[in-house]
């Protein structure tokens, strides 16, 4: 039997990164399930902000375990999403969030592709509205249509 | 003519934001801080030097102050602190330390050694007004006015390129203090 050489470092790769992955997460105990999901959703979307582009989820550095500390304790506490959220953006700015509040100053980042996409379109659209004429002008030399 | 130019130019205009990006990419590194403009958060730490005691904001309210975050365990605080004892003979305004997430021993260690530039020694182990301040690293340095307000953040080392401006700023609120009073 040949040994799947490669699959299987693959594999030790990817066991690596999760070993990483979960090395930084403490544990914590909830009262509901609801509470241990809104927290995993939150220190995910909440940006480690000493970081190279790293959620508190994964994160090791001390500021980002206080900030996973805070949002435990604030989901304990009863406070909402959208409270912590903006907890967090009150000290950090919108920084701290991975998907920017639609907002003037944000608006390119998020009209920005759209806008290009129909750029985009737009051009294609021309370039082969010319083509075809060209063409139907070549073939309409070669052989001239019938009168109708 | 215009047509051929075409990839041209989008090439010249791509060149040209690559380049303004490169010209900002250090301070891509600086997070604005939300809290200009807004009344430093409230307080209640015990003083670094004397831990019984009990220091608040209301202590340091109708006049401007700086306060600056540093920690023993923080290379560029060190660096900096020449200017920041520098900072403490240049201007009237109280100078008050944030002692951010550290060791009281460790803290103390480090005064004895390389000195004491603050009036006010704010000790803060847990981080917790850290993080209300909007602290993501050491050191970082806060001028407040007389009415309790923000005004400026400097984040990263006091160096000799910005010291002046931050004495500048300082100076100004003192003047606002006086005007005001």
């Amino acid at each position: 039997m040949r040994t799947p050489r490669i699959p299987l470092i693959l594999i030790l790769f990817l066991l690596c990164d999760v070993i990483l992955a979960q090395s930084a997460i403490e544990v914590r105990n909830f009262n509901t399930e609801v509470q241990e999901l809104r927290y995993r959703e939150l220190v995910r979307e909440l940006r480690c902000t000493v970081c190279q582009n790293e959620p508190l989820e994964s994160s090791n550095a001390p500021l980002a375990a206080d900030l996973r500390q805070q949002v435990y304790e604030q989901i304990m506490g009863g406070r909402s999403d959208f409270e912590i959220r903006q907890y967090m953006r009150d000290r950090y700015g919108d920084f701290v969030l991975y998907d920017p509040p639609f907002a003037a100053h944000t608006m390119i980042l998020w009209l920005g592709p759209i806008v290009l996409l129909l750029v985009a379109l737009g051009a294609a659209a021309v370039l082969i509205r010319q083509r075809r004429r060209m063409l139907d002008e070549r073939r309409g030399r070669a052989a001239p249509q019938p009168e109708q | 003519m215009i047509r051929m130019m075409l990839p041209l130019l989008v090439f010249i205009g791509l060149v040209g934001l690559l380049v303004a990006g490169l010209k900002t990419a250090d301070q891509r590194q600086i997070i604005d801080s939300p809290l200009i403009g807004k009344p430093v958060p409230g307080f209640s730490l015990p003083e670094l030097l004397d831990l019984e005691r009990t220091v608040t904001n209301t202590e340091l309210n109708g006049k401007p102050f700086v306060l600056n975050v540093w920690a023993s365990w923080c290379p560029s605080c060190r660096l900096e602190h020449p200017l920041i004892k520098q900072l403490g003979r240049d201007i009237v305004s109280p100078l008050v330390g944030l002692n951010w997430k550290d060791e009281h021993d460790a803290a103390l260690q480090w005064l004895g050694q390389f000195g004491d530039a603050w009036d006010l020694h704010l000790f803060d182990p847990s981080g917790r007004f850290g993080i209300d301040l909007g602290v993501y690293g050491a050191p970082e340095t806060f001028l407040i006015d007389h009415t309790g307000t923000i005004r400026h953040k400097h984040i990263g080392p006091v160096s000799m390129d910005s010291y002046d401006d931050l004495v500048a700023r300082i100076r100004q609120l003192e003047a606002e203090a006086q005007a005001g009073s």
